[in-house]
């Protein structure tokens, strides 16, 4: 079995081959959000190291979001490219599901995080007790409230991902429990684990077709949260048209 | 080989705006396929386009648009000789889908990668039903975002002599529209109310811009309808919407012809084309081609369908690109302000 993951949900460009049990290539470069222009040329990359056939692939796991909306849609178009001219399915794993697994058996709560902006993070809470436990789906939300909600369940924590540098201070002042950060290896997204639980999802037959996969963002768009905002307010009036420049990631 | 096997297929996408399409085209000319899914209703409650929604459903739509043009073309991928692609000017966010996976779909399938400026595009559009058109000739190009007046001196080779100095015709159109409550898009709105209103009825200003006879400006005319519009509510009086409407397009047309006209007679061309989303539009179509007729000049336009944003344009414009060796690698990317003719 050979599965192709793909990572580009922040900074971190990935791309990874998993052959059976091994990781057989895996391509990260965390430097400049250049991935329109870097991330089929690592999947080139990695398939002529790998002297690799496309036509033995099985399918294309995709980091799936949440993340920069530009970030995860040219993971997702490329996979959707990629799945419709190979004809192989897709893979959605979810971009946390795939961090909580860098630390793979880990004890105690493995919580990554994502600068979500806007004060929040994105993040998750899994357990490595005999499997792979999702104890909170990924979610945003306000990094004192997840400090809360940590104090409460009153586990060891780890914490890895690019939210915890904006997030060490309140974790510092306001974390109760005993934590720690991963290390520099495992603290970031991988492909090579969006492939290898893009593995086991494939196993059990979770994928879904090029044609149905789309990003999960977690998370409206700008101009969405102000219609709802302005329909709650029982604001009749035309919205400010042209939200022209919404998009600034 | 048989005809078939030297014919060349491109299979293109489009995704600048609001519209995914895709399309299959034959030998620059031979439209096989042009499947559109326009997302302007998606936008029309925010009164204009929405970049991350439209983005979200670039993504969402792709595929199925893709494989539609490829079963409607009734050719696999395998048939296909190279992909081309629109990669500017236009939302950087909506781009982007289009360009990821086209360029994914060329590397997979093992085909050449052709990227296409979104204005060669429309101006190619006149080749899909005109035959006998060739450069060199003069085009008009009008949308929501660009009015241009290019020479067009070979396939892929312009000279870009009048521009806009503020709004595009399209951007006025759908602010007069949206002042009278006409909503959005504008343009067909407004060529709808003006059909019933008299073009002479309010006289707005023609602005002319100092020193470049090919330029245009739209901002002024725009003002001066606005203030119009808010001076009659402030006064209480009924705005005359068909009368308004057919007023301010007739001006729009008459600053567009005119300057068509006079690049045509000065640089010496007996060929005009029209192109864009603009060129739908009823009023200009007519004055256009009654004013080529009064000059002696030949006069071009692509039916309504292949004005608006579609694939099958950047077929036209990929196959010239592709005859004339252009090739793109792996690492091309979305390019918002990508000026005409660069590469």
């Amino acid at each position: 079995m050979k599965i192709l993951g793909i990572e580009s949900s922040s900074m971190v460009a990935s791309v990874a081959v998993v052959t059976d049990d091994v990781v057989t290539a895996e391509y990260t470069v965390n430097f400049k959000r250049t991935h329109s222009q870097t991330l089929l040329p690592m999947i080139d990359t990695v398939a002529q190291m790998l002297e690799l056939d496309w036509k033995d692939v099985d399918a294309i796991a995709v980091s799936g979001g949440p993340g920069s909306f530009t970030g995860l849609r040219i993971g997702s178009a490329t996979a959707k490219g990629l799945g419709l001219a190979w004809n192989k399915p897709l893979i959605h794993v979810p971009t946390l599901d795939a961090m909580a697994y860098n630390l793979y058996g880990a004890s105690g709560l493995i919580c990554p995080l994502m600068d979500a902006r806007r004060n929040q993070v994105y993040t998750g809470l899994y357990h490595f007790q005999r499997e792979f436990e999702i104890v909170k789906k990924s979610c945003a939300m306000d990094i004192h409230d997840l400090i809360t909600e940590l104090n409460a369940r009153a586990e060891t924590v780890v914490f890895l991902g690019d939210g915890v540098p904006v997030s060490a201070l309140a974790i510092g002042q306001e974390l109760t429990v005993p934590y720690s950060f991963a290390p520099a290896h495992v603290n970031r997204q991988r492909g090579a684990s969006v492939a290898a639980l893009g593995a086991v999802y494939f196993a059990e037959g979770k994928t879904e077709t090029a044609e149905e996969h789309a990003p999960d963002y977690l998370r409206k768009s700008q101009a969405e949260r102000e219609l709802d905002e302005a329909k709650r307010q029982g604001k009749t009036g035309e919205l400010a048209a042209g939200h022209a420049v919404e998009m600034k990631e | 080989m048989d005809r078939k096997e030297q014919d060349v297929r491109i299979l293109a996408i489009e995704s600048s705006c609001d519209e995914t399409a895709a399309a299959v085209v034959r030998n620059g000319r031979g439209v096989l396929s042009n499947v559109i899914a326009s997302q302007i209703a998606l936008h029309t409650q925010f009164g204009g386009v929405v970049p991350e929604i439209a983005s979200r459903k670039h993504i969402e739509k792709i595929n199925q648009v893709i494989t539609q043009a490829l079963d409607d073309a009734h050719v696999t991928l395998e048939e296909i000789t190279a992909i081309g692609v629109t990669y500017g000017p236009g939302l950087i966010g909506a781009l982007l889908v289009g360009v990821a996976e086209a360029k994914a779909i060329a590397y997979a399938a093992k085909k050449p990668l052709v990227g296409v400026h979104h204005i060669e595009g429309h101006i190619s559009a006149n080749y899909i039903e005109n035959r006998d058109l060739e450069p060199p000739f003069i085009c008009l190009v009008v949308s929501g975002g660009h009015t241009h007046l290019v020479v067009v001196k070979d396939y892929g080779v312009f000279d870009m002599i009048g521009r806009t100095r503020d709004d595009a015709a399209g951007e006025a159109f759908d602010k007069v529209a949206r002042a009278v409550g006409l909503g959005y898009p504008g343009g067909p709105k407004v060529d709808r109310a003006a059909r019933e209103g008299n073009p002479h009825a309010i006289e707005f200003p023609r602005a002319k811009v100092e020193g470049s006879p090919y330029d245009f400006s739209f901002s002024g005319l725009k003002s001066a309808t606005l203030n119009y519009i808010n001076k009659a509510k402030m006064t209480g009086q009924e705005i005359p919407v068909a009368d308004l409407a057919a007023s301010f397009q007739n001006a729009v047309v008459e600053a567009l012809v005119s300057r068509a006209i006079l690049a045509a007679k000065e640089y010496g061309y007996d060929r005009l084309a029209i192109a864009g989303g603009v060129a739908s539009n009823s009023a200009l179509r007519a004055g256009m081609k009654r004013a080529c007729e009064e000059a002696g000049i030949r006069f071009y336009s692509p039916s309504p369908i292949l004005c608006t944003d579609n694939a099958a344009m950047i077929g036209a414009a990929a196959y010239y690109e592709y005859i004339r060796g252009t090739r793109h690698g792996w690492d091309l990317n979305a390019a918002p302000n990508l000026k005409l003719g660069e590469r």
